[in-house]
């Protein structure tokens, strides 16, 4: 991946990593329209959940984990794909459902992860993925690893059982976990309001007598100290916490959803105007970065962009032989040999387990 | 601190031992646990109060809190914890009270933990146990008596494992530790004080995915597992005595692989069929035999494949439906019969 020449522009030093947080939120605003533009073409099948308009909360947080840390979220995770590190192209050759997309074509938009990068999905069944989460956190205590978790979900998690569940095992363990509520004010298309008698989300830590938060989720410093913060009470003090980020996004809950019975184009227009990466490009300015080179970031994402997508075109598709590669670990077929298709005493329709190989 | 009477059996060594079914599950954690860091039990009661079931009695004091672990009551959470540790390379053995417990954890097990391998595209494992007792009886009535084995081995992506014997209770508990995938040790409430001979080798592994010939037969094969295979013996002995039938026993040991080959080759001698099971036939592992045993024994069957299970009722409390509605002895005699053409 390019960078950008910073000795080429006037830094202020407060500017300091302020120059990739941008370049990461762009990368993934353009990305995702790239998305939406590509499964409107029919080439991405399936959900595909964008979150334009919740840059600065993704790569906040992000960008607050350290190397070793580990990344849980929801299915609205392209933009957590990327700020972590996941190349372009490995993310959209898996919504491609490409043979060297990220999860080899056998996860979509959805189920994205890269365990290289301490990424481990990408799950889609609300609040599935907090148990797991709270579960990582536990082997990292028992390990003595001085590193954390960092567990995504959305507002609409929060009233499903495996959210108390985890919050509380987190707790009464002394987990190194943080969840982060992205508080887009919308679970599909229920209102927080509606959906949640306590509208603080952030106040239910409280019943775990864990520490809770609230920051505005558009502004990328005040997320990425928070989250800076409670990240590293999770790993040197083992203290869980709950932080809320409050956001919009822009789009529907998936392109299929045009995202206005629920809400006004006035409402959206209103968000519209604060934009994050407006913010943060504002932000940049401020300090003494010149428009030209910010011109500059955002050229070079779009060509990556772009390339991304083409990378996704040329390449191939799983091969169907290994349909069932993955499922079992390499050696099951001798304890499957017994009911294999084709032999003797398997219907030759049945797929059950194929080759691991690939 | 246990309130186990009986000296617990050595975790290493060699010969033959008489032990009960859950002294020889407790055998194959202590053996593992010695065996692996990695292997850490959780779940609930299975520290202070030695286990509900005291399957894992004693094992608090050996190896302490972090590797025997009281949990909550919330099974949604503990088990994905162990989801979550099992995919960071943990072994994790998380018992779960019942069965009947695990349907409120079910989109772990279901949607989480049989997912990993495929929908990551094998870039993640997730080596983890679920022990739990099936069965049904001492008028535990319709929300503790059930069986849903065929519900988790009609699930790719999970391995389900149902033992019989205390020897099996061992290696295949052992076995499932040592395994990479997700696997479902199927236990049984009224098995567990059954005693049997085990091998103390602690190297000595079941073969998941290779069904037993309980009993050698020629006239009829009875094809069951866990508690049924029980049952299915006592029949055997009857219809020996007060028939004259040699009836062949296959204990399918594992659900999820199923060995096919083993009963394909019973039926293919014996010519004729009986399915036995603790759950709901409709849609179950005897319906799943069934169709196995109608492909492979097409030329071969005298007979029609005949299925006992529980009545497809939530069982009742009072005794005498309880024992009506169970697969109990009679009713599976009556079905071999059947099968047999010796029906009155």
């Amino acid at each position: 991946m390019a960078t950008i020449d910073s000795t080429a522009l006037p830094v202020d030093p407060s500017v300091g990593d302020l120059y990739e947080r941008y370049r990461t939120m762009f990368l993934i605003r353009r990305f995702e329209e790239a998305a939406e533009r590509q499964y409107k073409a029919a080439r991405i099948g399936g959900y595909c959940h964008l979150s334009s308009g919740q840059e600065a909360v993704t790569v906040g947080a992000v960008a607050a984990l350290e190397a070793d840390d580990l990344l849980v979220t929801g299915y609205r995770c392209h933009g957590f794909a990327l700020a972590r590190g996941v190349p372009a192209d490995a993310v959209m050759a898996e919504l491609f459902g490409r043979a060297h997309g990220c999860a080899h074509g056998r996860g979509g938009s959805m189920h994205l992860l890269d365990v290289s990068r301490g990424y481990y999905g990408g799950w889609g069944i609300v609040g599935g993925q907090l148990p797991i989460a709270t579960g990582m956190a536990l082997s990292l205590v028992r390990r003595g690893a001085e590193q954390a978790v960092l567990c995504e979900l959305g507002d609409g998690a929060v009233n499903m059982g495996a959210w108390h569940e985890s919050l509380n095992l987190a707790a009464v363990w002394g987990l190194p976990v943080v969840f982060l509520v992205i508080n887009n004010l919308y679970g599909m298309g229920t209102s927080v309001a509606r959906a949640s008698a306590e509208t603080d989300l952030f106040k239910r830590a409280g019943s775990y007598r864990m520490e809770g938060e609230r920051v505005d989720g558009d502004d990328l410093e005040e997320v990425e100290a928070a989250a800076g913060r409670l990240l590293a009470q999770a790993r040197k003090e083992r203290r869980p916490a709950v932080l809320e980020a409050v956001t919009y996004r822009y789009r529907g809950h998936s392109v299929a959803d045009a995202g206005l019975a629920y809400r006004t184009k006035e409402e959206i227009e209103e968000r519209r105007r604060k934009d994050p990466l407006v913010r943060t490009r504002e932000l940049l300015e401020a300090r003494g970065v010149p428009a030209e080179g910010l011109d500059a970031i955002e050229a070079e994402v779009e060509a990556e962009v772009e390339a991304s997508v083409s990378f996704a075109e040329r390449d191939a598709p799983p091969a169907v032989e290994h349909l069932a590669a993955g499922m079992y670990m390499p050696g099951s077929e001798e304890q499957f040999e017994r009911m294999r298709p084709g032999s003797p005493f398997g219907e030759a329709e049945l797929v059950f387990a194929g080759g691991l190989g690939e | 601190m246990s309130g186990v009477a009986a000296p617990a059996p050595a975790a290493a060594g060699t010969g033959v031992e008489t032990m009960t079914y859950r002294e020889a599950l407790r055998l194959a954690m202590r053996q593992e646990m010695e065996r692996d860091e990695r292997v850490f039990v959780m779940g609930e009661e299975v520290g202070v109060f030695d286990g509900s079931y005291k399957v894992t009695a004693g094992l608090l004091d050996e190896f302490g809190p972090d590797r025997v672990r009281d949990t909550p009551i919330s099974e949604e959470g503990f088990l994905g914890a162990g989801v979550g540790a099992a995919m960071l390379g943990e072994r994790p053995i998380v018992e779960v009270m019942t069965l009947n417990f695990v349907l409120v954890a079910m989109d772990q097990v279901v949607n989480h933990a049989a997912k990993v391998g495929a929908m990551f595209g094998g870039e993640v494992r997730c080596p983890l146990v679920i022990r739990t007792p099936n069965g049904a009886g001492n008028q535990l009535t319709a929300q503790h008596s059930q069986s849903f084995d065929g519900w988790f081995a009609g699930t790719p992506g999970l391995k389900v494992v149902a033992p019989a014997t205390p020897a099996d209770a061992k290696g295949l508990l052992k076995a499932a530790i040592r395994d990479d995938d997700p696997v479902l040790v199927i236990e049984n409430l009224p098995i567990y004080k059954e005693k049997g001979e085990v091998e103390i080798d602690p190297d000595l592994v079941a073969p998941i995915g290779r069904a037993a010939i309980a009993r050698e037969g020629s006239d009829l094969t009875i094809v069951s597992h866990s508690f049924a295979t029980v049952r299915a013996l006592h029949v055997a002995e009857r219809l020996a005595a007060d028939h004259g039938v040699a009836a062949e026993v296959i204990d399918l040991r594992s659900l999820r692989p199923l060995d096919v080959e083993t009963v394909a080759a019973s039926v293919a001698k014996t010519n004729r069929a009986l399915c036995v099971e603790e759950g709901w036939p409709s849609y179950g592992v005897s319906a799943e035999l069934a169709a196995r045993i109608q492909h492979a024994c097409f030329d071969d069957l005298d007979a029609p494949v005949e299925r006992v299970g529980m009545a497809e009722v939530p069982l009742p409390y009072a005794k005498e439906l309880e024992l009506a509605a169970m697969p109990n002895e009679d009713r599976i005699e009556r079905a071999a019969l059947r099968v047999l053409d010796l029906a009155a």
